[in-house]
């Protein structure tokens, strides 16, 4: 998994877990998302949710850092190997993002990403587009964030 | 003011809220905590990659979207949440000192299949920088209140 010809669709990593406390649920809220639901027991206990969740898009940023986490990680061993580190990013954005249950204080997640699609692109023989989904699961089971991300990966080979 | 409800958004409103000064320190600090990046987290390294100089990380900005959406459309409403978001694009990178503005259309409005209580209200919300550039562009669901039930005839 370094160039784009060495990527395989399903390959799946296990990228790493968090447990969302209720104080970082709240700072977060307070900076990017707040909402009674984010900030307050009480409010949270009240709203239809029935207790503290964290923001959406703080299950999805503690993601990112997971996996930004683990391509370091990977690269590092790649350098101390003595091989070269394909060029990746940046990304041009991402689809079909779901939110399927809450991330209640206390849960732990566990995050997952896993190669859907490779697609070379006929204007670029640099860099292909690998397509992958990330997904988030909590302590019973229950998927509770998943999102399809697109990232340009440099290839060995050029093209045309 | 009374607390704003499903039925009470119609399609075609429009939302502007910020702006949101965007300095080197904040996206230093987001990146440490969320996007470690070296593009992302340091001027001097910036200087080597792909996208010339520093800019901030794209979750950063989709973050900095949903303060506003929470402080320009959500507050003094009973919004319950989302189920999820259609797409996400990065257009331009957000640089320290950018003052970026919210703007947000609801392109759609649609009773749940499954509770007669709630209602999905969907936007298209995009971050643009001090010069009109779209920066990042969003089409999300969120999720409302209804204040009657739907099926049940209001009272004249």
């Amino acid at each position: 998994m370094n160039f784009f010809e060495d990527h395989v669709v399903g390959a799946r990593v296990e990228i790493g877990r968090h447990t969302f406390m209720a104080d970082e649920i709240k700072a977060f809220a307070l900076q990017f998302d707040p909402q009674p639901f984010h900030l307050d027991e009480a409010a949270a206990a009240r709203s239809h949710f029935g207790g503290l969740i964290a923001s959406g898009w703080h299950t999805a940023a503690v993601c990112l850092r997971l996996l930004v986490e683990e391509r370091h990680r990977r690269q590092a061993e790649l350098r101390r190997r003595g091989e070269t580190v394909a060029k990746t990013g940046p990304s041009p954005g991402l689809r079909n993002l779901q939110w399927p249950r809450p991330v209640y204080a206390g849960d732990t997640v566990s995050y997952a990403h896993e190669v859907v699609e490779l697609r070379p692109l006929a204007d670029r023989g640099d860099v292909g587009l690998r397509v992958a989904r990330n997904t988030g699961t909590n302590q019973h089971g229950g998927l509770v964030y998943s999102v399809l991300t697109s990232t340009f990966v440099e290839r060995r080979e050029k093209q045309g | 003011m009374p607390v704003r409800c499903y039925e009470d958004f119609t399609i075609g409103e429009v939302v502007e809220a910020g702006p949101v000064l965007v300095t080197g320190e904040a996206i230093e600090a987001f990146a440490a905590e969320f996007d470690p990046q070296p593009i992302h987290l340091d001027a001097g390294a910036a200087q080597n990659a792909i996208v010339g100089g520093q800019f901030a990380s794209g979750m950063h900005t989709v973050c900095l979207n949903m303060r506003l959406l929470v402080d320009g459309f959500l507050r003094n409403t009973n919004a319950m949440g989302s189920p999820g978001v259609e797409e996400i694009r990065y257009l331009a990178p957000v640089r320290a000192g950018d003052s970026l503005t919210m703007h947000l259309e609801v392109i759609d409005l649609r009773p749940s299949p499954s509770r007669a209580d709630i209602g999905f209200l969907k936007c298209r919300s995009e971050m643009r920088n001090g010069s009109g550039e779209a920066v990042m562009r969003m089409t999300a669901t969120l999720i409302f209140g209804r204040r009657e039930p739907a099926g049940v005839a209001r009272t004249p």
